[in-house]
């Protein structure tokens, strides 16, 4: 039963994909043993760290606490999709210019966790971005530059629109 | 709006860093996406006793198992022992007589799925005899408690008892004496990236390892010595680590040897990958201590002499707890002058997790009692906390002179009083100590405190470290350096310093990972190190390959190298910058023309061995760094009166004296990331719950680590001092402010509410009980 293959049709990062799996596969296993997009990364599988976050349908998820089959239909939005090709996301962009990052680790899902936010509300106030990642836990850099480097992005975004 | 440094062209101004680019597409590549073909999974065994003898392990269901490949025992590895020093080897690979704490590893399957190679760890029958176990110090001094070890009587793991000048009679002439117990935490590291390892056998006696190691140079010595493999066979390559703080990166894991042992067995790759749980029962843990500091001052609050006794779980076997317990002991005599003290240190091993390094090692735990002890002292002589650091603090020494404190620990700077100042103007002390600050039921207090910590730490066996400046024929540069950057940004500053030297840009240098192959070796990421000794080699490296090019430039310009310079890629003749040519056309003389060069610079870090000689741990005295850096925090909590939640405010302060900021912007988030993650989260968040071993929160739910939500916007203000043993006068950033946070955030506990919480951490509860105490004593007294 636990092996029992599913069909499973979905978008990542806009390409199609028409995969058979098993019906435990978790979406973060798909994403990284599968598709082969480790940029998403594990940390607790426990939807607790957040290094994980993709987005499914433009909003942020933890894909350790989703199964793969539950994104059926939808569009996956990864790490790997942000850049538009060799230009990176503002909000990239600002995360390296500004030095908000330190062993990466967490980045791929604090970028995720900020492009969720910053699409649905391109003016957040200070507390705002605070709770867009707050599930996204970092281990060594502080936040505070994190959150400076989302609040640069989104001045751009604003003004670059 | 960015702050510059110094008169450099890269040096001391923000630089982006050099992998921030592969981190922020998910392009970096950690150890546990690494990929290989034919590549087996592994999974461990492991012991759900605490303490118990191994009867007989049976693996013969597992093998059957189909689609296992290997399984592998503690017996595989023929006695093998190892441990963090040649003295202190008491771990096997394995546990194959007796297990010591609770998930021990005794075996390990490697299997074609990892769903095959947890369903054969299942099979595998392990007979235990269950032990009694001490699960802590209190219980394991006890006379006739249970042994750890059956060669360690007293389950003593370290002691060490120095004295410094007189403290009795110190005491004896003292206005005021205080005695008070502290109590820290037994803490998770906090990296989130687990530990996982490939490893495979390109040949019989070739062994290839990519494991989650903050130090490569770690298992590259202890796998050679493991598999009986000359070093030059051994080849770590580096993945990009996510994070390291000390402890379980730096030392060996149950999967560094099982995934070489299994991969040798079977002639495939291996991969391992630890998970959330796996990480929080069983990787090591900053030491709980319970400290008590009996310190004697004059009326005007000088520091006449201290007393500590430490007391440490040290867990379950020794790894780095004699450097612990050095480190505890030995910074007390900084940053505050103190001419007497004593030192009483005692760590036992228990049947619980080992304990080990953590950022802020040592220093940490005595730190906190002793800054919060010194605003204890402050109010019973009605002192300012301010004031009294500023009468205490170690004076910046002049140029070419060096401080020697009592144990004999030497600097040359010193900007703690310039750090104390600077956090008290920016906080805006003057103003805010005449009126407590209260909302409704929450009540704001701010905290001081000060703290050092030693960069550039130098141990006994292993020192020397190097670096390799190629430059190719087309001008750009292969910088190769075995130091290992774990996030704290040491590419980017050996890069930066290459740069520098050699009068290029920080783009036309090339950094890969650490390669033991190629790279030359290091000792490794820990104890604040990389920047001043291997930022040391990178200087004398690119100095050499820039000799060999003024030499070139020299005949070309037919003077003499010392006239030649080369700055922003131009090389000119200093008496007259009209005569010069571009960076790439030197390059390619020096290469093409007769005889053709191959330009390679070398350099060593001498400061770690040569210096000022080495610690000796069991009398306490000598350096341990090879410079010092200062902090000083000044913070400020909401403390809600009725339920006990404390929260740091963004009216956070740090001035750090890092020497000099290489690189400011990662000077800050190191800065502010050890005040937070590892600091605060003592103060207020993290603990391990145990009962008879077991670690009751493990997972990130229930145990806490701090987020963005309560994170304080602290802001970082440097403080330089320039020091003459650090390149371009760098210092240590980052391990000072996990010091100096706890003590600044439990007196701003006290300031804002009238509690002493003298047990880390602060949580509602313990705060809660004690506001209630508080306000039963005073209605008793009404």
């Amino acid at each position: 039963m636990k092996d029992e293959l599913k069909e499973l049709k979905l978008t990542v990062n806009g390409k199609p994909y028409e995969l058979k799996v098993k019906a435990k596969t978790l979406l973060v296993e798909l994403l990284r043993n599968e598709l082969k997009l480790t940029g998403t990364k594990v940390g607790c599988l426990d939807s607790a760290c957040g290094v994980c976050t993709v987005h499914i349908d433009g909003k942020a998820v933890r894909s350790c606490s989703i199964l793969a089959v539950q994104a059926n239909g939808r569009k996956v939005t990864t790490i790997e999709g942000v850049a538009d090709g060799d230009k990176l996301h503002p909000i990239q962009e600002a995360m390296v210019e500004y030095g908000a990052i330190e062993c990466g680790f967490c980045t791929p899902g604090m970028v995720m966790s900020a492009k969720a936010l910053l699409d649905e509300n391109p003016n957040p106030t200070r507390d705002e971005v605070r709770e867009a990642i707050q599930g996204n836990l970092c281990a060594d850099e502080g936040y505070v530059k994190y959150i400076e480097a989302i609040e640069i992005a989104a001045e751009k975004m604003r003004g670059g629109q | 709006m960015e702050e510059t440094f110094g008169n450099y062209s890269v040096i001391g101004k923000p630089m982006p860093r050099v992998d921030a680019r592969a981190k922020v597409t998910g392009e970096a590549k950690y150890a546990a996406d690494i990929e290989l073909p034919g590549m087996l999974w592994g999974q461990i065994t492991r012991s759900p006793y605490a303490h118990a003898r191994i009867l007989n392990i049976d693996t013969s269901k597992a093998e059957r198992l189909p689609g296992v490949m290997a399984v592998t025992t503690g017996k595989d590895f023929g006695g093998f022992k190892w441990g963090w020093s040649r003295e202190t080897r008491d771990e096997e690979p394995f546990a194959t007589t007796k297990v010591r704490y609770q998930y021990e590893g005794v075996a390990a399957v490697a299997a074609i799925s990892e769903d095959i190679a947890e369903e054969a760890c299942d099979l595998i029958e392990v007979e235990y005899e269950p032990l009694p176990g001490v699960f802590d110090p209190f219980e394991a001094m006890k006379e006739g408690a249970p042994l750890v070890h059956e060669n360690r009587p007293g389950n003593i793991c370290v002691e060490y008892h120095w004295t410094f000048g007189d403290v009795d009679k110190a005491f004896a002439e003292s206005y005021l004496v205080r005695e008070d117990i502290f109590q820290t935490p037994r803490m998770a590291k906090g990296y989130l990236e687990t530990p996982a390892v490939v490893a495979y056998w390109p040949g019989h006696d070739r062994l290839v390892f990519q494991g989650a190691k903050g130090s490569p140079y770690f298992p590259y010595r202890i796998l050679a010595r493991c598999f009986n493999l000359p070093l030059s066979n051994v080849r770590v390559i580096q993945p990009f680590i996510g994070s390291d703080f000390g402890g379980t990166k730096n030392d060996m894991t149950h999967c560094d040897f099982a995934a070489p042992m299994l991969a040798k067995k079977t002639g495939r790759p291996v991969k391992l990958v630890y998970t959330q749980f796996d990480t929080l029962t069983t990787d090591l843990r900053r030491h709980p201590m319970w400290i008590t500091i009996k310190t004697g001052v004059t009326k005007d609050g000088i520091l006449k002499a201290t007393y500590v006794k430490a007391v440490a779980d040290g867990g379950a076997y020794t790894r780095m707890s004699p450097l612990t317990m050095f480190l505890t002991g030995s910074c007390m005599t900084m940053p505050y002058k103190l001419p007497n003290f004593k030192y009483d240190a005692y760590n036992y091993f228990t049947n619980n997790p080992s304990s080990a390094a953590m950022r802020g090692h040592g220093l940490y735990h005595t730190r906190f009692g002793a800054d919060v002890q010194l605003d204890m002292i402050a109010e019973e002589l009605g002192l300012d906390p301010v004031d009294i650091r500023l009468r205490n603090a170690i004076e910046n020494p002049e140029p070419g002179k060096v401080y020697e404190t009592i144990n004999e620990v030497h600097m040359a700077t010193c900007g703690v009083k310039e750090c104390i100042e600077k956090v008290a103007e920016a906080i805006n002390w003057e103003e805010r100590k005449k009126a407590k600050k209260v909302e409704g039921h929450k009540s704001y207090g701010i905290g001081f405190s000060a703290a050092t910590y030693n960069g550039g730490t130098k141990l006994s066996a292993h020192n020397a470290c190097a670096a390799i400046v190629r430059v190719c024929e087309d001008g750009s540069v292969n910088f190769l350096t075995g130091a290992s950057d774990v996030g704290q940004g040491s590419d980017t500053i050996g890069c930066a310093i290459a740069a520098e030297v050699l009068g290029v840009g920080l783009e036309d240098i090339d950094i890969k990972r650490v390669d033991t192959a190629f790279t030359p070796v290091d000792p490794g990421s820990y104890g604040s190190r990389v920047t001043v000794l291997a930022g040391q080699a990178a200087k004398n490296a690119a100095e050499d390959a820039k000799r060999q090019l003024l030499e070139v430039a020299a005949q070309q310009f037919s003077v003499t190298p010392e006239e030649v310079e080369i700055k922003n890629r131009q090389v000119f003749v200093k008496a007259n910058p009209q005569r010069n040519m571009s960076w790439e056309r030197l390059v390619r003389i020096a290469c093409y023309e007769t005889p053709g060069k191959v330009i390679i610079g070398r350099g060593y870090s001498t400061q770690g061995i040569s210096l000022l000689g080495l610690a000796d741990f069991s009398k306490g005295v000598g350096d341990i760094g090879t410079n010092y850096s200062f902090t000083a925090q000044a913070a400020e909590v909401e403390v809600d009166m009725e339920t006990g939640v404390v929260k740091c405010t963004d009216n956070s302060v740090i001035a750090h004296d890092c020497g000099f900021p290489l690189n400011p912007p990662a000077v800050e988030t190191q800065v502010q990331g050890g005040g937070y993650h590892q600091g605060v989260a003592a103060a207020l968040y993290e603990e391990f719950k145990m009962d008879q071993g077991q670690t009751l929160n493990p997972n990130l739910i229930d145990y806490m680590r701090p987020r963005a939500y309560e994170a304080p916007m602290t802001q970082v203000i440097h403080v330089i001092t320039n020091d003459p043993y650090g390149p371009f006068g760098a210092k240590e950033a980052s391990e000072g402010s996990c010091c100096s946070a706890p003590p600044a955030v439990i007196n701003a506990i006290y300031n804002a509410s009238g509690v002493w919480i003298n047990d880390l951490p602060a949580q509602p509860e313990k705060v809660f009980w004690a506001l209630k105490a508080q306000k039963e004593k005073k209605q008793r007294k009404k």
